[in-house]
C-alpha cells in the first residue's frame, strides 16, 4: 500500500504553517511547499521563481532565503495523495522505505526552463566585463551551496522515515562535491580579485585557517554534538516512560479498583480481569504502528476474530481463547463469515459455557479461511431444535451457503459443540 | 484462575489413566519464575504431594538462582518461567544443556508464561523446553501436563500450536533441510486439532489413532522446532504471514 508519509491530518487546522516539502521535491521543496501553502499548482510556483531569476537573479536568492529559513517539514501540496516523486511503500514491520524516485513532467519542465532561462541570463546579463567574470564562480557556489544544503534536508528526512539506509558513502561524496564547488568557486572569486599568481599562497592561507579552526573548534563541536545526542535520548526515554505510566494509570489501576470494589461477584471480577488481560496484551505485543482505536472497523482477519471474541467474552463472561494462524484482508465473503463465526460465538458462550473456556482457531491456508468454534457444553442437535428458532440456521448455516461457504455442525467425541467454517476468498486481483 | 484448557483438555471425570498420584507415581518439581505470589499459588495448587503426586523440591526467581537450584536438587522437571531477570528462561536452559542431555536422569523443562510474543516463546521451546503452557492452565491440567514432559512426551498448548503452524508455514523459501524444515500432513493436522482446542486423547479419536501415536507426532514437531534451520523460524514473527 504506498502512502505519502504525512501524519493523518485533522479536518480542523488551528493554523497553516508554512513547511517546505519533504515528498516530491526538486530542490529544496521551497516551491511545493509554498504551493501547498498558497493553494496553486506547484509549476506555476516554479515558473514565478524561474521568471523572477531573470531579474538578476532574484528568483534565486528568493529560493535560497526561503530554502534557508522555511523549516522542513510534511506539508505543500495535498498531502494526503502520494505525490508521484516519490512512492513509500510500507513494509510488512510498519517502517516506511522509499522505493523509486521518478520526476514528473512538472519537474522536469521547470528544470529545463531553468537551465535555458539560467543560460539566457548568464549572456545576457548586462555587466561590464570585470563584474560578468564573477557569474560563473558565483553559480557554483550557488550549486555547491545547494547540493549541500540538500544533502542535510536528505539527512534529517531519513531520520523522520526511517529510509532504508543508503550507502554512506553516496551521502559523503554529495557533501564532498558540494564543498568542492563552493571551494572551486570561491577561489575563482579569489583569484579573479587578486591573480593567479597569488592562488598558491591563498589557498595555502585558507588551509591554514581551516585547519586551526578545524583544531579549535573540532573537539567543542564533538563535545556539543554528544551532549546533544544524549539529552535527545534521556528524553525520550522520559517520554517512554511517560507513556507506559500513562497507559498503567488509565487501564490497570482502573481495572484493580473495579475488581476491589465487585469482590463478591466472582464472574464480574473474571470478566473485568479478562478484558484487562487483552487490553494490555494488545498493548504490549501489538508491533509499533498498528495499535488501532476501538472504534475504528478491523480490515483483517486476524484483527476481526480477535474483536469477535473480545465482544462476546465481554458480553457473556465465558473466556474465549483464540488462536489465529497466518492472516489475510478482509473482503465481503470473509466477514459474512466472520458474522456467522461470531454467531457461533455466542452460542457457544451461551450454552457451552459452563464446560470451560471456548476455543476459536482460524486458519488462512492459500485461497481458503477456515474458523472452528468449539465449546465443551452438553452439546445439542441440530434436529431437534424447533423451527422457529432461526439462529442456527439462518445466521450461521444459511449466511455461509449465500455466500458461497460452508458451515458444519457436529458433535465431538470428547464432548461438546463444534461449528466448522469454510469460505473461500474472493480472488484478488 | 480462568479455565482455559490447557495442554490436554479437562480431564474427564471418568478416571484419568494419568496426572494425580494414583497410580504412585512421584515427579520432583522446580519453580522458577520472578513473581512469588505465583510460585505461591501454583505450590498451592499443585504441592500437594500425597494428592498430586507433584513434590516442589526448590524455588528459584531469577536466572542465578535457577541454575543453582536446579543443579543441587536435581528434579525431574523445572517449571519455567519465560521471562525471568538476568536473561531469561533461555538463558537457564542454554546454561543447564549438559542436565537436560544427562542420560541417566535427564532434566526435563516445561516454559509457563504469560506471553504472547511468538519470537519469546519459540525461542525456549528452540532453546531445549519441551513445551509450553500458559499461565491460565488449571492445577488439573497443569500436573498432567508435568507428569507427561516427565515421560520425555511435549506439551503444547493451543497457542503454542498455533505458533508452530505460523512458524512452518508454506513460504516460498526452500527448505534447507527437507526432513526438518516441512511439517508432515499428519503432524499438521494434529497441530490444527491441538490449536482448536482437542485433548490427546480426542485427537487420537477423531485421526483414529492411539494416543501414543499423537504423542510421537507432537514429539517429531518439538525435534523439528529444535533442530530447523530455517531461517524463517528466528524471523518470521517479525512480519505476519497476510496471505
Amino acid at each position: 500500500m504506498p502512502e505519502a508519509a504525512a501524519p493523518p491530518i485533522d479536518d480542523v487546522r488551528p493554523l497553516r504553517k508554512l513547511y517546505r516539502s519533504g515528498d516530491g521535491r526538486w530542490l529544496g521543496g521551497v516551491a511545493r511547499g509554498l504551493a501547498g501553502h498558497l493553494g496553486l499548482p506547484v509549476i506555476w510556483v516554479r515558473l514565478i521563481f524561474v521568471g523572477l531569476f531573470t531579474a538578476d537573479g532574484l528568483g534565486g536568492l528568493l529560493y535560497a532565503a526561503f530554502w534557508f529559513f522555511v523549516p522542513l517539514g510534511v506539508g505543500g501540496v495535498d498531502a494526503q495523495r502520494p505525490p508521484a516523486a516519490v512512492t513509500a511503500e510500507t513494509m510488512p514491520d510498519g517502517r516506511r522505505r522509499l522505493v523509486a524516485r521518478k520526476p514528473d513532467k512538472g519537474q522536469l519542465v521547470a528544470l529545463l526552463a531553468m537551465v535555458v532561462v539560467a543560460m539566457v541570463f548568464v549572456s545576457n546579463v548586462d555587466l561590464d566585463g570585470s563584474t560578468k567574470a564573477y557569474v560563473v564562480p558565483t553559480l557554483l557556489v550557488a550549486a555547491g551551496v545547494a547540493l549541500v544544503w540538500r544533502q542535510a534536508d536528505n539527512a534529517r528526512r531519513a531520520r523522520w522515515m526511517a529510509v532504508g539506509r543508503r550507502r554512506r558513502t553516496l551521502t559523503i561524496a554529495r557533501s564532498a562535491a558540494g564543498v568542492l564547488l563552493v571551494g572551486a568557486g570561491v577561489s575563482g572569486i579569489f583569484v579573479l580579485q587578486g591573480s593567479a599568481a597569488h592562488l598558491g599562497a591563498v589557498l595555502q592561507a585558507s588551509l591554514a585557517v581551516l585547519v586551526g579552526v578545524a583544531l579549535l573548534a573540532g573537539p567543542y563541536l564533538v563535545r556539543m554534538m554528544q551532549d546533544l545526542s544524549e539529552e535527545r535520548l534521556m528524553r525520550i526515554r522520559a517520554q517512554e516512560r511517560a507513556e507506559v505510566a500513562a497507559h498503567v494509570h488509565d487501564s490497570v489501576l482502573h481495572t484493580l479498583t473495579l475488581i476491589q470494589r465487585n469482590a463478591e461477584s466472582a464472574s464480574e471480577v473474571r470478566r473485568l480481569a479478562r478484558a484487562q488481560e487483552r487490553d494490555l496484551r494488545a498493548w504490549l505485543y501489538k508491533p509499533e504502528g498498528t495499535g488501532k482505536d476501538e472504534d475504528e472497523e478491523p480490515d483483517t482477519l486476524a484483527e476481526a476474530v480477535r474483536r469477535s471474541a473480545a465482544e462476546v467474552e465481554d458480553k457473556h463472561g465465558v473466556p474465549i481463547e483464540v488462536v489465529v494462524v497466518g492472516d489475510c484482508p478482509l473482503d465481503e465473503r470473509l466477514t459474512a463469515q466472520m458474522q456467522a463465526a461470531r454467531e457461533a460465538m455466542v452460542n457457544a458462550a451461551k450454552y457451552g459455557g459452563e464446560g470451560g473456556a471456548v476455543q476459536v482457531f482460524a486458519e488462512v491456508e492459500g485461497e481458503t479461511v477456515f474458523v472452528s468454534v468449539r465449546d465443551r457444553g452438553p452439546g445439542f442437535d441440530l434436529d431437534s431444535v424447533p423451527d422457529d428458532r432461526m439462529g442456527v440456521r439462518e445466521s450461521i448455516i444459511g449466511r455461509m451457503q449465500r455466500n458461497g461457504g460452508t458451515a458444519r455442525l457436529r458433535m465431538v467425541p470428547g464432548g461438546g459443540t463444534e461449528v466448522e467454517l469454510e469460505m473461500e476468498r474472493t480472488a484478488t486481483t | 484462575m480462568s479455565d482455559a484448557t490447557g495442554a490436554n483438555g479437562p480431564t474427564e471425570p471418568t478416571g484419568t489413566d494419568e496426572g494425580g498420584g494414583a497410580d504412585g507415581r512421584r515427579v520432583r518439581v522446580v519453580l522458577v519464575d520472578d513473581h512469588r505470589m505465583f510460585r505461591t499459588g501454583v505450590q498451592a495448587e499443585i504441592g500437594r504431594t500425597d494428592v498430586t503426586g507433584v513434590e516442589v523440591v526448590g524455588e528459584a526467581a531469577d536466572v542465578d538462582q535457577a541454575v543453582t537450584v536446579i543443579t543441587t536438587t536435581r528434579p525431574e522437571v523445572v517449571l519455567l518461567d519465560v521471562h525471568l531477570p538476568g536473561g531469561g528462561g533461555v538463558e537457564v536452559l542454554r546454561r543447564c544443556a549438559p542436565l537436560m542431555s544427562d542420560a541417566e536422569r535427564p532434566v526435563r523443562f516445561l516454559a509457563l508464561s504469560v506471553s504472547d510474543a511468538a519470537e519469546d516463546v519459540i525461542g525456549v521451546i528452540r532453546g531445549g523446553a519441551r513445551g509450553y503452557v500458559t499461565k491460565t492452565i488449571t492445577g488439573t491440567d497443569l500436573v498432567d501436563s508435568i507428569f507427561r514432559v516427565q515421560d520425555g512426551d511435549a506439551v503444547f498448548s493451543p497457542r503454542l500450536a498455533g505458533f508452530v503452524l505460523d512458524a512452518f508455514a508454506s513460504t516460498d523459501a526452500a527448505p534447507v533441510d527437507e526432513d526438518l524444515d516441512r511439517l508432515t500432513q499428519r503432524e499438521r493436522e494434529v497441530l490444527r486439532l491441538i490449536a482448536r482446542g482437542y485433548a490427546y486423547k480426542e485427537i487420537a479419536k477423531q485421526l483414529f489413532i492411539s494416543v501414543k501415536t499423537v504423542e510421537s507426532h507432537v514429539s517429531a514437531v518439538l525435534r523439528k522446532l529444535q533442530l530447523s534451520n530455517r531461517h524463517e523460524l528466528t524471523r518470521w514473527a517479525t512480519a505476519r504471514r497476510l496471505v
